[in-house]
């Protein structure tokens, strides 16, 4: 006869980095699964006493309220630039910047790449979503061909717009860049591959290896007009295309990194 | 053949109804339950039928990290004691 034994397991709990708060993100907002595997990568590397958060402007501003670490809020774009003075003056702390598109490629657009062509020894998490949340929906830098945002009611006209800007690809050109991927959020296996992006850019920074930076393609359900399901659909439709995910930049020495 | 049993515990002060967890779900058993609210006005995701493996894909997508997965593995005694040894 046998006795049937029963193995209880805790298949996932939410991460120690994150503070017990609800976010103010709207519901299907893909910033919260962002934050999720920022907080998730800290907890493993057990580096959260010596984190220091840089919060740019748009939604994500409330990062600060959000993350067990210590964190301050840097004027419009301008977090590349706070984040390389906090880590010269700290050098062995984990310094990153969490910044959307809307901060990073249009006002921060100096700031980030003169971080990059320096080699600042940070961390950026840049969430692209290819609209201005948090103002209501406006056309971005990021804004795709023919989207229709708030501001470009009959959809991105390329002739008087302009074109969307790759940011990855171009900081990829850059001497100081050490590692520059994009990752998508749109579905499961797609975010896991972003924690690893996510967890390697630390380990980069954590192993002074230089300027490491994550691209996430991310949603805007509520500004795309948009359910959430339908949100995460448009992502891999219409923005991977325009935004092929992939490594663009990995440094002879990051390549060589090995996480245990 | 050990059995698999999950269950979820959704913590409603974080869960926003945003219904990703209900679509992701490869067994199809969670909703968002129309008899409770949050303290925000949502109806927050519940498991609607058995069948939960515990895969954990729910909390993977959870842009509010509301999720607690489990699982229980069920092993006769006698595999048990031949993986152990």
């Amino acid at each position: 006869m046998t006795t049937p034994q029963v193995q209880r397991q805790i298949v996932y709990r939410r991460p120690k980095a994150l503070n017990d708060v609800p976010t103010h993100y709207c519901p299907g907002c893909t910033h919260g699964i962002a934050h999720r595997l920022v907080a998730e990568v800290l907890d493993e590397m057990g580096v959260i006493e010596k984190t220091i958060g840089v919060a740019s402007v748009g939604c994500s501003v409330f990062g600060y309220n959000y993350f067990e670490c210590d964190f301050v809020e840097a004027p419009h774009g301008r977090a590349p630039a706070m984040a390389t003075g906090i880590k010269r003056v700290i050098p062995d702390s984990i310094v990153f910047t969490y910044q959307g598109d809307g901060d990073l490629v249009s006002i921060g657009m100096g700031e980030i790449t003169h971080a990059a062509a320096r080699g600042e020894n940070i961390t950026v998490v840049f969430i692209n979503n290819a609209i201005y949340g948090m103002t209501g929906g406006q056309m971005a830098p990021t804004t795709l061909p023919g989207q229709k945002t708030t501001s470009s009611q009959n959809g991105r006209d390329v002739k008087r717009m302009g074109y969307p800007i790759r940011m990855s690809e171009m900081l990829a050109t850059l001497d100081g860049a050490s590692y520059v991927v994009r990752r998508s959020l749109h579905d499961p296996a797609n975010i896991r591959k972003a924690k690893k992006a996510i967890r390697t850019a630390f380990e980069v920074q954590h192993q002074g290896l230089g300027f490491s930076l994550v691209e996430l393609l991310s949603t805007c359900p509520i500004n795309w007009g948009m359910s959430p399901v339908e949100a995460l659909k448009w992502v891999e439709e219409h923005m991977v295309p325009v935004y092929p995910l992939g490594d663009y930049k990995v440094s002879p020495t990051v390549a060589a990194l090995r996480i245990r | 053949m050990p059995r698999v049993r999950g269950w979820i515990e959704v913590d409603e002060s974080h869960c926003k109804g945003c219904g990703l967890c209900v679509a992701a779900c490869p067994q199809d058993v969670m909703h968002l339950d129309p008899e409770r609210l949050t303290s925000q006005g949502y109806h927050p995701a519940a498991l609607k039928s058995e069948g939960c493996t515990g895969c954990g894909i729910c909390a993977i997508v959870c842009p509010d990290a509301a999720l607690t997965v489990f699982r229980e593995v069920i092993a006769p005694q006698r595999q048990a004691t031949a993986a152990a040894a």
